[in-house]
């Protein structure tokens, strides 16, 4: 899908605040975003990080409104660096935020480079170990896969990850 | 030397009911819930490190917001690249204070190593705009009093001593309570 398709689709559910490291997954969509003037977003310098300035984005809004979401742009090795802020933070406070996941090293070797195999074959298992939602990206499927995934980010008010093969986003 | 506690309570006498106050896990959340329980606080209980990086998000989309956020030096170094990130980002209405007791007071006073170098010199390396070290309560009471104008981002760094308060409780609200009520207090 083309890279304003994407952001259009985000920014149609409200999302407009990101904070992130880049992944060159989606290289593309990232500097569709960063030119977009409807999108602020904060370059991290750690994924947990990203993800702190991105979870205060639920604080704010009108009075009586339920709170905004924020995103996280990210590579999957950075999945470990999230964990602490996962488990004491969002999961604990019941914070809520969208990670955009770009799925480095998915179906192992020969495809990628020996540092994203692991990461790449377990990806999902850290998901389902945190008990955190997530949707794989398809190139036919970015409403619904969005649409579930955000319900369930909401309902159960907390993060919720989106992965992204490379490809996926041109 | 100034006692943490001490700090705590002379950073609150500058704090309004409007502003939004962060605070680090261990000793520190439990000493500022201990000293004034107030909605706008907001006590990161778990994740050492984030409090700095909660506090840049909020600053930027808060703008009409003074946020504080209060960190020890051991959580200041923990994720030590926020420094520069958030002065890159330099909201103006953001006062960032260390209190640096150059040790893990929370686990025990395990000497940290902020006693090696100078976490306001860092900062101001890493381009704050506006940076005090501070060594006694003069010199914090003159630091707030010329941070809280909020012209700038600022950044102090208070040089503590080890002052444990026997039998201090902890936070004795729920994590969502402290969620919720900090929420109305950002939209108010």
């Amino acid at each position: 899908m083309d890279a304003h398709e994407f952001w259009a689709a985000l920014k149609a559910r409200g999302l407009n605040f990101f904070s992130g490291v880049p992944d060159s997954t989606f290289q593309g969509a990232y500097n569709v975003m960063v030119n977009d003037p409807d999108i602020r977003y904060v370059p991290a310098v750690r994924e947990d990080v990203a993800l702190g300035i991105a979870s205060a984005t639920y604080f704010v809004g009108k009075p009586g409104k339920p709170g905004g979401l924020g995103g996280v742009i990210m590579q999957n090795s950075g999945v470990g660096n999230l964990i602490n802020s996962l488990t004491s933070f969002n999961l604990m406070y019941k914070i809520p935020a969208l990670l955009v996941v770009g799925w480095r090293g998915y179906g192992g070797p020969p495809n990628d480079a020996p540092e994203h195999w692991i990461m790449g074959a377990k990806t999902p298992q850290f998901f389902d170990l945190l008990e955190v939602p997530y949707e794989i990206l398809e190139p036919d499927n970015l409403d619904s896969a969005l649409d579930r995934l955000l319900a369930n980010i909401k309902e159960r008010s907390i993060p919720g990850a989106l992965l992204v093969r490379a490809g996926v986003i041109s | 030397m100034i006692a943490r506690y001490q700090a705590i309570e002379q950073v609150l006498s500058h704090v309004q009911d409007a502003d939004l106050l962060i605070s680090t896990t261990g000793m520190i959340s439990r000493e500022l819930f201990t000293l004034d329980d107030r909605p706008g606080n907001f006590y990161m209980i778990g994740s050492m490190g984030l409090a700095s990086a909660m506090s840049l998000g909020l600053a930027i989309q808060a703008p009409h917001k003074r946020v504080f956020v209060l960190e020890g030096d051991g959580s200041a170094m923990m994720n030590l690249g926020t420094l520069p990130l958030i002065a890159s980002e330099a909201p103006s209405n953001l006062v960032h204070i260390i209190l640096d007791n150059e040790a893990y007071e929370s686990t025990g006073g395990q000497p940290s190593i902020s006693s090696k170098f100078d976490l306001a010199q860092t900062a101001a390396a890493a381009g704050y705009p506006w940076t005090r070290r501070v060594d006694d309560i003069e010199e914090l009471e003159a630091a707030l009093s010329e941070a809280k104008q909020g012209s700038q981002l600022s950044l102090i760094l208070v040089k503590c001593g080890i002052a444990p308060i026997e039998g201090i409780p902890r936070v004795s609200h729920t994590p969502e309570e402290i969620r919720d009520r900090f929420q109305e207090a950002v939209q108010s």
